[in-house]
């Protein structure tokens, strides 16, 4: 029997395991909403294309599956644009159905026409106009391939309206064949030799963990390896929930706010074992002055990534379970050395030891005032242990980083590369569908809150008990703050002084508003918020000029760090 | 750091498919490197095209070029030809103007670059010239002061020396 282009797209969908998908209906994909109702796919309809798209995102990281946006021609694709260039730039899993003008109007700038094939080309990591229908359910097997292998990253499939109403006979293909798309998962054996052997001649060793360890579940082999050769980790914005802040070996985040004890051993070290991280620039600093003593290991299944900003001693190609697996195998063959390994590393781990002692990771509290840094701790003391945290892009985002202290894998959503403001709240939103059991916070600024507040709607029409923190110091915080130190306090339209009423608003929603404006309202607004049932929103008027320390300035070296302002 | 930026003549097989040169020549801009040639066109296999691409950039800049046209869903194989035997050929077309002083001149040029006339009119000489870029070069050299009107070049396509194939 022959189907739709629109009922191959649903059932290709089915097949791929997809129960739930984000999206926004218009013209060019209505035939998609009007098939929709006959599956049994759970439709999300966010207020807006960006916010369908970071939903999908959220629920693709906290999940591990593959998220799914659906988003109409023209302006509901450009507008997914922000949200695909976020999961590219994180390496999120998913992909993104938009509907185009029929085939023959194509070019004629015709109603609601973009070249979102164009437009995307370079945020994702594989795109499809499909242009006849019998390509379709191939072409939807490989998007799920390509989104989900390798180093995964979003895949867009354009649909023209007259393909989605052409109809063909449905076979799914149980194979994908893409003669130029075969990524390496299996480290080269002699690689790895010498990656033991570099190991086992090392003094100072620090792993350096980023976002591919979450994305392909390696938190307990990197544990395992880490305890194994006694090697501090420090860890990436990304590579943040991948191993626990309260471990032993753990520094916390490096780079431009990281911690100074994982700044100082990155500096000192004598060997960087870099795992599923990529040298952003916000890690680094100061190229030439990053880890000027150490030889370089460089763990990564996306060859791209190595050797793009620093020299690297070491490549190894791979998926990092299956690479770091081979390396303890091959260490633990010379128990004896290994043994000797850890001796020898301990006046590291002891200077390490002083330099936290040093300069810990803290701040000065107050009893007036509500410290912004004393709201994430708070949350972080009332919620539990596997709370999904999502953040906006600014000060909050760092603070949370800071002193937040992750425990479990899959639990911190951020915009890390690409920054995107307003990602947080559909994060969450996408987080609680894909992990209903869970307790889902969103921590935000006011700037950032405001660029996608629309999505309090889609909480309440849902009943998605995600609860929101706004960190509320009426400015765009991080700019501020760079204006004060770099900027000679000009703060050019920094301050957001129209005092919203951000308690009204989430009522206006029909969510829930709390507010607390002194520090010994923080913990009553917390509790009382986890309590009650729904979407909640918690205002906390905090510091205005606080500052997230400490503070690599743009261009320093990552040892040249303002410890406070 | 800092290496010698050196010219790269890069050979791409892609699939033969709508969008992938402007994928490939996307990655380029995208990422500020530099194209000086590009030429493409479907290979015997007539599911696939052959790119031939002249680029330029140090060593860091050329290991970053031929990863990022490796990881592109679309290529099957990238071979940088640097410090390997390759023949390499360049057409151009070129239109000189012709004088009653000049034709003897134009046309002993072609004949010892062993290139052909293909249009003449009574002011003008058009005449195809196949070879390394550096015979172009030369010929243009030479053309220069007789007046030339128009040049097109297809920027070079090279193979391999020896018996081995791109696919081995």
């Amino acid at each position: 029997m022959k189907k739709t282009g629109s009922q191959i797209l649903l059932e290709s969908l089915l097949q791929e395991g997809v129960d739930t998908v984000f999206g926004y209906p218009g013209g060019t994909v209505i035939n998609i909403y009007n098939d929709l109702p006959d599956y049994p796919i759970k439709h999300i309809l966010t207020r807006h294309e960006q916010a369908a798209v970071h939903a999908a995102d959220g629920y693709a990281r906290a999940s591990g599956k593959v998220g799914v946006a659906i988003a109409t021609s023209g302006p509901g694709a450009t507008n997914t644009v922000t949200g695909i260039a976020t999961a590219y730039m994180d390496s999120t899993p998913m992909v993104v159905i938009t509907g185009q003008v029929p085939t023959p109007l194509i070019g004629n700038d015709a109603f609601q026409e973009a070249d979102i094939v164009g437009i995307t080309r370079s945020i994702t990591k594989h795109n499809y106009l499909v242009k006849d229908v019998k390509d379709l359910a191939r072409i939807v097997k490989q998007a799920f391939y390509i989104a989900r292998t390798g180093r995964p990253g979003p895949v867009l499939i354009d649909l023209p309206k007259d393909v989605q109403l052409a109809s063909t006979k449905f076979v799914y293909p149980e194979n994908v064949e893409l003669r130029g798309y075969k990524p390496t998962y299996s480290g080269n054996v002699r690689q790895v030799d010498k990656a033991a052997k570099m190991i086992l001649a090392a003094r100072r060793p620090v792993l350096y963990v980023g976002g591919g360890a979450t994305a392909s579940d390696a938190s307990e082999d990197l544990v395992a390896f880490s305890e194994l050769i006694q090697a501090p980790v420090v860890t990436t914005l990304m590579g943040m929930a991948a191993f626990p802040t309260a471990h032993p070996l753990s520094l916390g985040m490096l780079g431009m706010h990281g911690t100074y004890y994982a700044n100082m051993a990155v500096t000192n070290a004598d060997l960087l074992v870099a795992v599923g991280a990529r040298f952003d620039d916000r890690v680094t600093g100061r190229i030439a002055a990053f880890a000027p003593k150490a030889k370089i290991i460089h763990i990564d299944i996306d060859p791209t990534s190595i050797k793009k900003n620093v020299r690297v001693d070491l490549p190894i190609v791979g998926e990092l379970r299956d690479v770091m697996g081979k390396i303890v195998a091959k260490l633990k063959e010379d128990s004896e050395k290994v043994k000797e390994l850890s001796e020898i590393s301990a006046p590291w781990r002891s200077q390490i030891d002083s330099w936290r002692a040093q300069y810990p990771m803290t701040y000065k509290s107050s009893d007036t005032v509500i410290k912004p840094q004393y709201v994430i701790e708070k949350i972080r003391e009332l919620t539990r242990k596997d709370a999904i945290i999502a953040t906006e892009v600014g000060q909050h985002q760092m603070w949370t980083a800071q002193f937040f202290n992750f425990s479990h894998p899959r639990t911190f959503l951020t915009s890390g590369g690409l920054g995107t403001m307003g990602f947080g709240l559909p994060a969450a939103l996408g987080a609680q569908v894909g992990c209903p059991d869970r307790q889902v916070i969103d921590i935000s600024g006011d700037g950032s809150f405001q660029m996608n507040s629309q999505e309090l709607a889609t909480l309440v029409q849902y009943q998605l008990p995600v609860k929101i923190a706004i960190l509320n110091n009426n400015f765009l915080g991080m700019v501020r703050q760079w204006q004060q130190l770099f900027f000679d306090r000009r703060y050019s339209q920094t301050p957001l002084d129209l005092p919203i009423d951000f308690v009204k608003l989430a009522e206006a929603y029909g969510a829930t508003g709390l507010q607390a404006s002194s520090p010994d309202q923080v913990e009553g607004v917390i509790r009382k918020a986890l309590e009650t049932p729904g979407p909640v929103l918690m205002e906390f008027k905090v510091d205005r000029e606080e500052n997230v320390m400490p503070m690599v300035p743009a261009g320093a070296a990552i040892d040249e760090m303002v410890l406070a302002s | 750091m800092a290496s010698r930026e050196a010219k790269h003549t890069i050979s791409v097989l892609v699939e033969n498919e709508f969008g992938v040169l402007t994928r490939v020549a996307g990655l380029f801009s995208g990422r500020g490197f530099n194209i000086e040639s590009l030429s493409v066109a479907p290979t015997l296999d007539d599911s696939l095209s052959r790119m031939t691409i002249v680029t330029s950039g140090d060593e860091r800049i050329l290991e970053q070029i031929t990863k990022q046209l490796n990881k592109l869903i679309d290529t099957i194989k990238v071979i940088d030809f640097t410090d390997t035997e390759y023949v390499e050929r360049e057409m151009a077309l070129i239109k000189v103007q012709a004088t009653e002083d000049t034709r003897a001149e134009v046309l002993r040029i072609v004949d010892i670059f062993r290139g052909n006339v293909v249009d003449v009119t009574a002011r003008s000489y058009t005449m195809e010239i196949t070879g390394a870029p550096g015979k172009i070069e030369a010929v243009i050299d030479l053309l220069k002061p007789i007046g030339i009107q128009e040049i097109v070049r297809s920027g070079p396509v090279v193979l391999g020396r020896g018996a081995k194939g791109l696919h081995g």
